[in-house]
């Protein structure tokens, strides 16, 4: 039976467009559309006028503190450890490698409770630091501690695949040249990897920002001392909402900046390759 | 003067070799890819451990197995250009060929007057302030040469230099290492895979195969059957 088709050529081609436009059409609303739900309950007026209450104020400046303290940390500490793992072969250099990955699928209340048992004021060694007179839980260092322990493995694996990907002969010449092991690093490892370590770092910030789980377990919810901006938002939701959604509004324009600036290094890399 | 015995076991085969330089001397180590060439080369920098033999430059040790003396790369003195070139892409032409100078923590007048040697000598004066990541094969292969001959090494080491370069800049780098050799009278390891190449620079001729010494010789006595299957 030689037929003609059914349906057209051109009938064709425009079912598979009008397919193709639903489809992209309803996966960007289904992830647009709550972030702009939340430009679309407030108003201009409300959002500055709640922008200066002491609540946001004080949740604004303890998480972009607390966050800035855990990069630098993550970065000052991960930095040398992501070289010092990827250079060199020990016994258990695998079950470091899965240690790493861990917070990022250990879900971060679980984190939380974890940190509490070990460091709590009756936990493993938190029992003998509250002997000496230092507790570590419910306080903004615990926050530190929470924040540094879900969002380092951001920055970590970044370091590590970006110094385990770099060309060896780099740096072999440059010993050659009999330079330092300190000063390849810093003049040729460091240099040739900024870029990618950068935009790790940043990713590393935004988690940091965004921890609620394992800082709601282990620092508790008090205000002006652990309570993140996160935090604040959920407290919002019993109390004045329009701190809440002011808060909100504030991390999502925090979190497209960080969008933002990945996309660009990203580019700066490309280009510079 | 080097005098090399070297022996590591490579994936395939054992590498065995005895190489010896003579001060102002250029040995050329030919043979097929993946011969050991490249391998006998990081092993006398350093770069990988041999597993057994010694290792003398000017007369002091920098390896032997049997002592367990083994010089750290970075002490060794030895200039050496890699296949790759492996100039530092961040880096300006002139902070390249600086970078070794640096290192040994020479005076800054020291630096740039060198630098400014090397510049002039390469002839890449022009491209002193250049990105080296921007440069082509050829300007490359020069900026790594004059990278590791303005260290002054005791032993220049040079990993396929030809392979990159057009007519006029090869003639132009064979004469550069063949003056810096003589006048600075050090010993010369260069490994090509191009009978040519080994006519015009070099003093004497190792072939290897499989990590062993095949034949060695004066380049003008090289066996007829080897010019044929090595001229590519």
């Amino acid at each position: 039976m030689n037929s003609a088709p059914v349906f057209s050529r051109k009938f064709r081609k425009t079912v598979t467009c009008i397919a193709g436009a639903v489809l992209i059409t309803s996966v960007t609303l289904y992830l647009a559309l709550p972030v702009v739900a939340l430009f679309f309950r407030t108003s201009p007026e409300l959002f500055f006028s709640s922008l200066s209450t002491p609540d946001v104020i004080s949740a604004l400046f303890l998480s972009l503190f607390t966050s800035t303290v855990s990069l630098g940390v993550v970065i000052l500490v991960g930095t040398p450890f992501a070289y010092v793992h990827c250079r060199n072969n020990y016994p258990g250099k695998v079950v470091v490698d899965t240690l790493i990955d861990l917070p990022l699928v250990l879900p971060p209340a679980v984190a939380g409770l974890a940190l509490l048992i070990l460091w709590g004021r009756v936990g493993i060694l938190g029992q003998y630091l509250s002997l000496s007179g230092i507790s570590v839980a419910f306080t903004t260092l615990a926050v530190i501690m929470a924040q540094i322990f879900v969002a380092s493995p951001f920055y970590l694996r970044q370091a590590k695949s970006l110094f385990e990907q770099l060309d060896p002969a780099y740096e072999q010449t440059a010993r050659t040249l009999g330079a330092s092991p300190l000063r390849i690093f810093a003049l040729i490892t460091l240099p040739l990897t900024a870029n990618g370590l950068v935009s790790g770092a940043v990713m590393t910030f935004g988690r940091a920002l965004g921890e609620f789980g394992a800082t709601i377990m282990f620092a508790g919810n008090l205000p002006g001392v652990t309570q993140t901006m996160p935090l604040a938002v959920y407290v919002g939701m019993e109390g004045n909402f329009a701190v809440g959604l002011t808060i909100s509004i504030l991390l999502v324009i925090i979190s497209f900046a960080i969008m933002i600036a990945v996309r660009l290094l990203a580019r700066r890399e490309a280009f510079h390759a | 003067m080097l005098e090399a015995t070297i022996h590591k076991k490579l994936r395939d085969f054992s590498l065995d070799l005895t190489i010896h330089a003579r001060p102002g001397e250029i040995v050329v180590l030919m043979g097929e890819n993946g011969a050991g060439k490249t391998s006998a080369l990081n092993c006398i920098s350093g770069l990988i451990p041999p597993d057994g033999g010694s290792i003398r430059l000017d007369g002091s040790i920098i390896f032997d197995a049997g002592t367990c003396v083994e010089i750290p790369v970075e002490n060794r003195r030895i200039g050496y250009v890699s296949q790759n070139t492996a100039v530092f892409p961040h880096l300006s032409v002139s902070d390249n060929i600086a970078f070794g100078l640096r290192a040994g923590h020479r005076s800054r007048e020291f630096i740039r007057e060198r630098v400014g040697h090397w510049l002039n000598d390469m002839n890449i004066r022009d491209l002193a302030e250049v990105k080296a990541g921007k440069l082509s094969g050829g300007q490359k292969q020069r900026v790594a040469l004059a990278r590791a001959m303005a260290t002054e090494p005791s032993l220049l080491m040079l990993d396929e230099p030809f392979t990159a370069l057009d007519a006029d800049t090869t003639r132009l780098v064979k004469e550069l290492a063949r003056t810096f050799v003589t006048e600075h009278a050090i010993p010369c390891l260069v490994v090509t895979h191009r009978i040519t190449d080994c006519r015009d620079v070099g003093d004497k001729v190792c072939m290897i195969s499989r990590g062993m010494k095949e034949w060695e010789g004066k380049p003008g006595d090289l066996p007829a059957c080897i010019c044929r299957s090595g001229d590519l």
